[in-house]
């Protein structure tokens, strides 16, 4: 972190020379990137939010490692976008802990949890719609922005090299989710697709250590599924851990590494995605019990 | 914001040239000048700059052309009108900051105003019985007693939101009026005379700052002014103005987003506040003659009235907005009785009309987007209709 940061990467002149520019690198180049797979990153422990009388989340735990996907699957109602708030903030548990790098997340205020390293999409796209494309990964970027008032007032030099580098960090997330020809754009002018790529990019620009994916494929037709599940698993290859939320049972079977199943806010199985397809517990949370199984 | 902000039902094979013409359409309905920030936008660098310099030349020999048709004269001494558009025009640049940009709805705006006021007529009238100071010392005094009182009204009302902190800050707003009434050393309706006056006389040895002369006044205002928007033009394309925009656009996503929302908003108040009572020290001086008859509910409002007639989140549209309301009452004398009536009317028109003010303009919030920008822009110039461009990478870099 202390070194200076060269503003003026040169990206061609490197791509002659072979070598492989990951966008990680280039889009926090003061990042340590763990490729070392296995230890829990993010464990969840015991985790139960209660809303008046009805339980939400029932004692449910789990880890997220190093470098997973890991897919968080369950039916309308059974506690994955309630989770998802209580890691990164938005709940309060009522009892329970989630811990990042074995550090305890619960009670910091949400902009600090960013900070460490969870940043989140949401279900409903919530971009900055008066902002163009550019400036809402910029926005993400600030998280790791040490200048403020002061350096912007006087335009101090640390200040000016921030802004620089995060126009050039910024453009380098759009081409990377692939929206760059459309960074002067107002995000709320930009088609439905896109919203959900700069959601990303601009989740990607915190410099997030656990990506938290929250229904991203919500409203997108198979081909573009398909090209999500690429770039997610992209984002996986450059280092980063991804929580994903989905509905599409296709789209989690084909991309992630485990997968937690919720039903009614409890746990009912944690594992590889070939042995929760046969599952019969999940099988019958998703599809009911036999008949004959009723009776 | 509202309901139709939602995500827009665009194909993705939408071309960018299908979004830039929605963008421009978009405008057109907003703005009185269609394209006007466009074609701004457009110019070079140093073409901006002189046009600037030419209308910064302009503002300042206001007093001595006194032109014809605009002036206020007969009616009203034009230099003392010039002077006091340019107070209204400083207070809506600083609550601009906190309703433009932030988007905090500050009702009680005359507050902080009137903080000022009392400032440098408490530390310089004769008729206070305080320790005296030069006047000068009491614009950043007059500024920081603001700020303090912006942070604390600040820290335990900017928990609540949109209608419930309007309602708070209008409470605070009559709470100093009141105060200024019922503390015997703030003499109420009495006031205090004679508030003191930057140094300096002229050749014949009258003081140049004389309550009777605008012209100095609006000169020293207007020189404020520029310094204020430069200041604020930097804290907008910035990381600060960034977490501004993103608080008025959603809170919650700009906190999930890292932006300590609660500290940035703090911050929108304070700075909103030091310049209020800037402008409340400068008017206490141009006048000579505070009491607790300027400073209602009313005041505040016709600041609200300024910033959004200018245009909200617009700092030029600000200054011509104050001006304006300042401007209206004195050159229409007949009319003044019912200034509020007309800016009422006006205020309901132009949000029917032209919902963006009179000077609608989207803030920039890169201070090296330009470039990149541009680039982007001459890239579209070159592709097919259908096509789509890929950059080079680097190709976005923001060094000017």
């Amino acid at each position: 972190m202390s070194e200076a940061i060269e503003p003026d990467i040169d990206v061609d002149a490197l791509k002659e020379q072979g070598v492989d520019l990951e966008v990680a690198e280039r889009v926090a180049p003061e990042r340590d990137i763990v490729t070392k797979v296995g230890e829990a990153l993010v464990q969840v422990q015991n985790l139960t939010i209660k809303f008046g009388g009805l339980t939400a989340l029932d004692n449910v735990t789990f880890d997220i490692n190093r470098g997973e996907i890991l897919g968080l699957i369950g039916p309308n109602g059974a506690g994955k976008t309630t989770c998802f708030n209580a890691m990164t903030g938005v709940y309060k548990p009522t009892s329970g802990k989630v811990l990042l790098e074995g550090q305890l997340l619960n009670g910091l205020p949400q902009h600090r949890i960013t900070r460490r390293g969870l940043a989140r999409t949401f279900q409903n796209i919530r971009l900055f719609g008066e902002m163009t494309a550019l400036e809402n990964v910029v926005v993400g970027l600030d998280a790791r922005h040490r200048t403020s008032i002061g350096g912007a007032l006087l335009r101090l030099p640390t200040h000016v090299r921030e802004e620089k580098t995060a126009i050039e960090r910024g453009m380098a997330l759009l081409e990377f989710v692939g929206i760059a020809d459309h960074a002067h754009f107002l995000s709320r002018h930009l088609p439905y697709g896109y919203q959900r790529r700069l959601e990303i990019a601009r989740a990607l620009a915190t410099d997030p250590k656990v990506l938290c994916l929250d229904e991203p494929a919500a409203g997108f037709n198979p081909a573009e599924k398909e090209e999500l599940m690429a770039l997610i698993r992209t984002i996986r290859d450059d280092g980063y851990t991804v929580l994903l939320i989905e509905h599409d049972m296709k789209l989690v079977m084909g991309v992630t590494d485990r997968i937690v199943v919720l039903e009614f806010g409890k746990k009912i199985a944690d594992a590889l995605p070939k042995i929760i397809r046969d599952d019969p517990k999940v099988i019958s949370a998703y599809l009911g019990e036999p008949e004959d199984d009723l009776a | 914001m509202s309901t139709t902000d939602g995500p827009t039902l665009i194909p993705d094979d939408a071309s960018a040239q299908e979004i830039a013409d929605r963008e421009a359409k978009m405008r057109r309905r907003k703005g009185w000048f269609p394209g006007l920030s466009d074609r701004w936008n457009a110019l070079p660098r140093q073409t901006q700059w002189l046009i600037l310099i030419v209308v910064v030349v302009l503002a300042y020999l206001l007093p001595i052309l006194n032109p014809p048709l605009i002036t206020t004269e007969p009616g009203n001494n034009w230099q003392i009108a010039l002077a006091q558009m340019s107070v209204y025009a400083l207070v809506a640049v600083g609550l601009n900051v906190v309703v433009g940009y932030a988007g905090l709805l500050d009702l009680g705006y005359v507050a902080f105003f009137a903080l000022g006021s009392y400032t440098a007529a408490m530390f310089t009238s004769p008729d206070s019985p305080y320790v005296h100071i030069p006047y000068l010392w009491t614009l950043p005094l007059a500024m920081a007693v603001a700020m303090f009182f912006g942070v604390v009204l600040g820290v335990p009302t900017l928990r609540l939101r949109g209608d419930y902190l309007a309602i708070v800050t209008l409470g605070f707003g009559e709470i100093v009026r009141i105060l200024a009434t019922i503390i015997p050393a703030m003499k109420g309706q009495v006031g205090f005379q004679n508030v003191g006056h930057p140094p300096g006389t002229d050749s014949s040895g009258q003081p140049i700052f004389l309550n009777s002369s605008g012209t100095p006044w609006y000169w020293l205002t207007l020189t404020i002014i520029i310094v204020v928007l430069l200041a604020a033009g930097n804290l907008e394309r910035s990381r600060v103005g960034r977490a501004w925009i993103a608080i008025r656009e959603d809170e919650d996503a700009a906190e999930i987003m890292g932006v300590p929302t609660f500290k940035y908003k703090v911050w929108a108040f304070a700075i909103g506040a030091s310049v209020g009572g800037l402008s409340g020290a400068l008017f206490a001086g141009q006048v000579g003659f505070v009491n607790n008859q300027k400073f209602d509910i009313a005041t505040s409002i016709l600041f609200v009235a300024a910033v959004v007639m200018g245009g909200t989140g617009n700092k030029v549209g600000a200054v011509l907005g104050g001006s304006l309301v300042a401007y209206i009452p004195l050159r229409f004398t007949a009319i003044a009785e019912f200034k509020y009536l007309i800016f009422g009317a006006a205020l309901v028109i132009i949000m029917i009309f032209r919902p963006g003010g009179l000077l609608p303009a989207r803030q920039s919030l890169l201070a090296y987007g330009r470039l990149a920008y541009n680039k982007l822009k001459g890239a579209m110039g070159d592709i097919p209709a259908s096509g789509k461009v890929v950059l080079e990478p680097g190709k976005g870099s923001g060094n000017e």
